[in-house]
């Protein structure tokens, strides 16, 4: 296992002309933390991976790898490793040359480049195409070169931009289960940037949510997606209903926060029972249904106006084919899933 | 246009008229060269077997090939063109490459200098150069001037006023597709290789050179085949002391009004220049199946 370092990220901010990328960007990330940075695209979440790969020098603020100071150190010098969103790799040299690539810059005697070399390929289930040509690979073969390659020099820190971005969906969720178990074998302090909210929580041991060059919110994978802390985080990472507090009422009949709400589609029930005494009620009319093979998707009209989704699991929704439009539902929600939002970031 | 399997006989009849119809374009352009190449090269090979008098005889071979001024004057051009080539290759590589990391506006700019040469006419640009470079041009003038030297020095009416024109001729065309293949190598695969530790002489050497070779290659094709004919820059720098074959040719018909013995020289510039055509294609073919898919 390899010596991985923390990373601290101090107040760091970039402007290109009147955009501003990042905007006082703060984190600390552990040694061997899995981190992924989550946000649109413009959210400043690459410009962040390139200012730590030396490729976007930052107008003010620091970065620190264990207790050095590489905000002015030169790429080259940084003993990161990279896995680009379209692979990188040197189409004139085939797997093995990619993967000894790294360590033939370093000097390393032939003999041991190669073995090294092959044994990274082997970690990364590609024995046997050592000897092919980059151009005769499949997308997620050379998903796995580029690991291979980003990992062969054994460096401190590893750095992945949008790297399952180009492939199909099957393979995505193979690659990000590979990827995950190669971060718990090294023990690697991985940054990983995607905007795909699912593959960051799948994936990560924290998420920084990112919006207009800030930092949103940084959890882990679960507190990010029930507490978002923010409307933005909210409606990003998942199907969100934002509740006016009068339009909600307590199961029991007793007095209902004055906060507004965050609600996920997928907390409510039809079935008052599954929502607990304290949970809330929300009545309104169906105004559409739509069946999406593990659950139905309801968009209701509340009394005060608003649209609320409401997701219902295939398995509990026996009714769900029989409402029709116009019907009168009241969709509730269990207590521990009604997430006072703070009113002041949103 | 993609060549899809149709049952349809009509829409496979409306495929293949299209295909002929395009086909038809080339036309006017296969007339042109059929005309204007082919059948003068055939009259010269008819040529070279005709006396004066117009009878056939080798001996327009036996006269040009026993003669020492021929291969001298095909020693001559092959120093020439590889003398171009390397200065070429040698010059031009570290500009496209400067050219090729340069922001994009200061690369159209510093483009458009390297191609306002090809604007002028060559006989303009290679007396330009004689008035720089004869004994009182303006470089030896201020070489003699600034006391850097005692005499002036020999900069033109000889090999090498004929190399420098040539490679102020050929630099351009050298240049045009070794930029254009520098230009199209994805710039991450260079931000990779730094990030792997690769300093910039090594991303250079590792990256960036073996993905431009195919641009190389096709340059250095350009600046043979120009300069293995070039005759107005040798006739006009070369003051008579630089004899190319083209400038024989030339002397031949001119002084001598020898049509045979010309045509022989011709088609010895001919075959010499199919011979090196082929070494190119062959040398590239090797490259190509060593280097992967990339040329």
């Amino acid at each position: 296992m390899m010596k991985s370092l923390p990373i601290t990220i101090d107040s760091v901010s970039k402007s290109y002309g009147t955009y501003v990328a990042l905007d006082d960007v703060s984190l600390h990330i552990q040694a061997g933390e899995f981190l992924t940075l989550l946000g649109p695209s413009g959210s400043g979440k690459t410009t962040l991976l390139m200012a730590l790969a030396g490729f976007v020098r930052p107008d003010s603020g620091k970065l620190l790898l264990g207790d050095r100071d590489i905000t002015r150190l030169a790429p080259n010098k940084r003993d990161i490793g990279i896995v680009f969103q379209n692979y990188a790799l040197f189409p004139h040299m085939n797997v093995l040359s990619n993967v000894e690539y790294p360590l033939a810059l370093r000097k390393m005697p032939k003999a041991e480049a190669r073995r090294r070399a092959l044994d990274t390929l082997a970690r990364v289930k590609l024995e046997g195409l050592a000897e092919r040509n980059i151009a005769a690979l499949s997308g997620g073969q050379r998903q796995r070169v580029a690991l291979a390659r980003a990992i062969v020099f054994e460096p401190r820190v590893m750095l992945m931009d949008e790297p399952l971005s180009a492939l199909d969906k099957n393979l995505r969720e193979t690659m990000q289960y590979e990827i995950r178990r190669l971060h718990d074998d090294l023990g690697i302090t991985t940054i990983y940037v995607t905007h795909d909210q699912r593959e960051a929580l799948i994936i990560s041991d924290r998420i920084a949510v990112m919006n207009s060059g800030r930092i949103q919110q940084i959890d882990t994978p679960q507190r990010i997606y029930d507490r978002p802390s923010t409307r933005f985080v909210a409606e990003f990472m998942g199907e969100a209903n934002i509740v006016a507090p009068g339009l909600v009422r307590r199961i029991d009949g007793a007095d209902a926060s004055g906060a507004t709400l965050m609600i996920r589609a997928e907390s409510f029930h039809l079935d008052a029972r599954h929502a607990g005494r304290d949970g809330m009620a929300l009545d309104g009319t169906l105004r559409a249904k739509a069946f999406r093979g593990e659950n139905w998707l309801l968009t209701l009209v509340l009394d005060g106006g608003q649209e609320v989704l409401v997701c219902i699991p295939a398995a509990l929704a026996s009714g769900c084919g029989e409402l029709a439009t116009g019907a009168r539902v009241t969709a509730y929600a269990p207590a521990a899933k009604v997430h006072p939002l703070p009113e002041a970031k949103t | 246009m993609t060549a899809t399997a149709t049952a349809d006989p009509a829409l496979a009849a409306d495929a293949l008229r299209e295909r002929r119809f395009f086909l038809s374009l080339s036309l006017p352009a296969l007339f042109i060269v059929g005309l204007a190449a082919v059948l003068p090269i055939l009259w010269i090979i008819r040529q070279s077997f005709l006396t004066t008098g117009g009878e056939y005889t080798f001996s327009n071979y036996e006269k040009v090939l026993s003669s020492g001024l021929t291969w001298s004057a095909l020693v001559t051009t092959l120093e020439l063109s590889l003398a171009t080539l390397a200065i070429c290759i040698l010059l031009g590589t570290p500009l496209a490459l400067a050219l090729a990391s340069a922001r994009p506006r200061v690369a159209n700019l510093l483009m458009a200098f390297v191609m306002l040469p090809l604007w002028t006419s060559i006989l303009v640009r290679t007396y330009g150069w004689l008035v720089l470079l004869r004994r009182d041009g303006l470089i030896n003038a201020a070489l003699t001037g600034s006391g850097l030297t005692a005499e002036p020095l020999p900069l033109v009416y000889n090999f090498t006023g004929t190399l420098i024109g040539m490679v102020h001729y050929m630099l351009p065309l050298f240049l045009l597709p070794v930029y254009a293949a520098m230009r199209d190598i994805d710039a991450n695969l260079i931000r990779a290789s730094s990030s792997m530790g690769a300093s910039l002489g090594q991303v250079i050497r590792r990256v960036i050179l073996p993905l431009s070779a195919g641009g190389i290659f096709s340059g250095s094709t350009i600046v043979f085949i120009y300069t293995i004919g070039f005759f107005i820059t040798p006739a006009v720098l070369g003051g008579g002391k630089v004899n190319p074959l083209s400038t024989r040719i030339e002397r031949t018909l001119s002084t001598f009004q020898d049509w045979g013995s010309a045509s022989v020289l011709g088609i010895l510039l001919l075959v010499v220049m199919a011979m090196i055509g082929m070494m190119f294609l062959a040398a590239r073919r090797l490259l190509t199946r060593n280097g992967a898919a990339h040329a």
